[in-house]
């Protein structure tokens, strides 16, 4: 059996890939895959720990965060595209209409 | 069964009256305005007769309560009336000589801006008045007593374009604050030590108590009363608001500072006269504050020109005859000298607004002078109430205060020193109020002529020296009359009628009673005394005004120095000046405003301000707009918390 340890280092390398991702991308959609993959590093670790503790809710909520991410991701896109069709280009430093 | 007479109706006809008025004046026709006040005083008066002939059957007192007004555990107060002799006394002479005072006014002011406003403030004086006489608790008589501060206030700065009248308002106003507060805090002892401010009750409570010998709760409550009476009544050493209170017009100097309003205070301590009796220094405190200012405003009216400002005087002195009586434990003469005083003054002071009136709104009586052959109606009523005020037989004065000499005499509570005083006062008030009537009425015309010399001659003669309209002679025909026939009830009379109201049986009244039966001198004797006062008042002014007019000068000359200080009132609103005014408006200045408004209050807003200005220019660098700045913050944050989390699992 895979110890526990190995899914959360794992669950955490995915969540720091997300977040570096996120933090030094430019393109609005590799912004919005990091996202998915920090979502991804915490339910890995979700499950990781309900197995350990054989409780049933972990998986649950892995659930819930993956309707949640799939309507997010239904409604990010489509904005995405508005965005794109406006300004012609993705990058998030010049997508800056609200700044004053 | 006593019938339920609507006492509340007194009160609020004249508030309707003021309301209506006061509201729709404006658009009003000066007929319909007066029409309006005249109808609601009018009405007043009416029903304060109908009351008064079905006196004898009703049983006194008669108490009638409106509505609960204020609860609060055993405390209460309630919006209820209150009828004895006492009350209706007073409230004869408010409607009454309000009501002639209501007419007059409508001669006198007929010209003026502000007709309506002027109708509707002396309705509204009516309300509180007669709010403050028929109150059944001193709480009620302290709305009317605010009351008709406010309707005076409003009233001394009717012309509230000029200056003077509009500051003369303010002192007025101020200067009662202070009476007032020593009121209140009567009033709060009362709530405390007896739980309630219901006449029937306090009295009850003060009637069972002992005589205090030295300065017990009643004293301390009578002499509070007593400061709240000085402010209302413009006794020493409050007195300085009446004299400047004349920049009102003069049927208001006649209704409010002569008549009614100044007479509440001694209404109010004669209707607290059970607090007072049990409290023989308070009496004493009363009554040498009511001698030092009769004479003391007597000897300031010897040196005015300005006529109303004499009457202003004399009204200040005939107030301190009052609370000398009150203060000797004659209540009920004090109240008969208010009512003589209320026909007289009135009298006086509305002649006086006639001549004011025929001479074109000239008020110093050395620019008057011969006017009797001009405007003979009002010279010869004029003739009543002085020869009436100056305390000649058979006029009203002569009986009220001769009442008051002989008891501040006889009485247990008197001495001759007041007595002593009072003819002194007396002769003087004789003197200055012949010396108005001679500069006024005889003698050459002093003033500059209106008709004859100027350019437009003939075509103004109606501008010339003239008699009032019939509308203003009416009420003072009516007021001589009373003036000369109002003190024929007697004062023996009229202290029958009041005494279910002002008389306790208790062992000062009993000492009183035996003191009545053997006088130590004889009344006659002591009125000989004070005719003779009247008529050396009389000679003295003849010689120095009619027949040698010159002499005057001369007189002053020789005095120097101290005729310099009466004329200038003995300096009194100086030293106030100097005394209060000047550092309270220093200290507000230099302390309150530049001191703590500005540097410390100001200047913590400032302050703070400015800080968070400057905090806020180096953190909004924080908002960049840059997306990824805004993440890496979070992220940062959320790195924070788990730490945080982390240690405090680990500790």
């Amino acid at each position: 059996m895979v110890p526990l340890s190995y899914y959360l280092i794992l669950g955490g390398i995915l969540f720091a890939c997300g977040v570096t991702g996120f933090l030094i991308q430019r393109n609005i959609i590799t912004i919005f895959m990091s996202i998915e993959l920090m979502l991804n590093g915490v339910n890995l670790s979700f499950v990781a720990f309900a197995a350990q503790w054989h409780a049933l809710s972990g998986q649950v909520f892995v659930f819930f965060v993956m309707v949640v991410a799939a309507a997010e991701s239904a409604v990010g896109l489509a904005i995405i595209i508005a965005v794109y069709r406006n300004r012609e280009t993705l990058n998030v430093d010049r997508i800056n209409l609200l700044k004053l | 069964m006593t019938p339920n007479l609507h006492l509340w109706l007194i009160p609020l006809l004249p508030l309707v009256g003021a309301v209506v008025n006061g509201m729709f004046g404006k658009r009003f026709s000066r007929q319909t305005v007066s029409g309006v006040a005249l109808t609601f005083s009018g009405a007043a008066f009416a029903k304060v007769l109908v009351i008064a002939a079905q006196f004898s059957s009703l049983n006194l007192p008669h108490v009638e309560t409106v509505a609960a007004w204020i609860r609060a555990g055993s405390f209460q107060a309630d919006f209820a009336f209150y009828l004895d002799s006492l009350s209706l006394v007073m409230l004869l002479v408010v409607t009454g000589v309000g009501f002639l005072i209501h007419i007059y006014s409508i001669g006198y002011m007929w010209e003026e801006d502000g007709f309506y406003r002027f109708f509707a403030y002396l309705n509204l004086f009516m309300f509180f008045m007669l709010t403050l006489v028929l109150a059944s608790n001193y709480l009620v008589m302290f709305i009317g007593w605010e009351g008709v501060g406010l309707a005076s206030y409003l009233l001394i700065g009717f012309w509230f374009t000029k200056d003077e009248a509009a500051s003369a308002g303010k002192k007025a106003f101020i200067v009662n604050r202070i009476g007032d507060f020593g009121f209140l805090i009567a009033l709060f002892l009362m709530i405390q030590h007896f739980g309630s401010l219901d006449f029937t009750q306090v009295f009850q409570i003060a009637y069972s108590r002992n005589v205090e010998s030295g300065i017990g709760l009643l004293t301390l409550i009578g002499l509070l009363l007593m400061v709240g009476a000085a402010g209302k009544s413009a006794q020493l050493p409050l007195y300085v608001w009446l004299p400047d209170a004349m920049q009102g017009p003069t049927p208001v100097s006649a209704l409010i500072h002569a008549a009614t309003m100044v007479t509440a205070g001694v209404y109010m301590v004669s209707r607290s006269h059970l607090i007072f009796e049990r409290a023989p220094l308070a009496m004493m405190v009363v009554a040498i504050v009511g001698t030092l200012t009769a004479l003391f405003a007597a000897t300031i009216g010897i040196c005015q020109t300005d006529i109303k400002k004499v009457l202003a005087y004399s009204t200040i002195s005939q107030l301190g005859y009052m609370f000398m009586a009150c203060g000797v434990g004659a209540f009920s003469m004090g109240i008969f000298h208010l009512m003589t005083h209320a026909f007289f003054k009135g009298l006086l002071f509305l002649a006086a607004g006639a001549v004011i009136h025929s001479v074109g709104g000239e008020q110093d009586m050395r620019k008057m002078g011969g006017l009797r052959t001009k405007i003979p109606w009002t010279f010869w009523t004029m003739t009543a109430a002085t020869f009436t005020i100056a305390g000649f037989p058979p006029f009203a004065a002569f009986f009220s205060k001769d009442a008051i000499l002989y008891q501040a005499f006889v009485s247990p509570y008197g001495s001759w020193v007041y007595w002593a005083i009072g003819v002194l006062t007396a002769f003087l008030t004789s003197f200055y109020m012949f010396r108005l009537w001679f500069l006024t009425f005889f003698g050459e015309y002093r003033g500059e002529e209106h008709s004859s010399h100027d350019e437009h001659g003939a075509a103004s003669h109606g501008h010339g020296i003239h008699e009032s309209p019939k509308v203003m002679l009416i009420p003072l025909v009516i007021l001589a009359v009373l003036s000369i026939c109002g003190g024929w009830i007697g004062s023996e009379r009229f202290d029958k009628f009041l005494a279910p109201a002002l008389h306790s049986d208790s062992a000062v009244m009993e000492s009183s009673a035996a003191a009545h039966a053997e006088p130590p001198v004889s009344e006659t004797l002591l009125s000989g005394v004070s005719i003779l006062a009247a008529i050396g008042g009389l000679a003295l002014a003849w010689l120095l005004y009619l027949r040698r007019p010159q002499l005057p000068q001369e007189i002053a000359h020789a005095l120097g120095g101290f005729y310099e200080a009466v004329v200038n009132k003995y300096y009194v609103d100086e030293l106030y000046a100097v005394l209060f005014v000047k550092p309270l408006l220093d200290g507000s200045t230099k302390i309150l405003w530049q001191g703590i408004d500005r540097d410390v209050i100001d200047a913590t807003l400032d302050n703070s301000a400015e800080g968070s200005r400057k905090v806020s220019d180096t953190v909004r660098h924080m908002q960049s707009g840059n997306i990824r700045s805004y993440a890496g913050w979070v992220a940062a944050g959320a790195a924070a918390v788990i730490v945080y989390m982390v240690w405090m699992g680990t500790r």
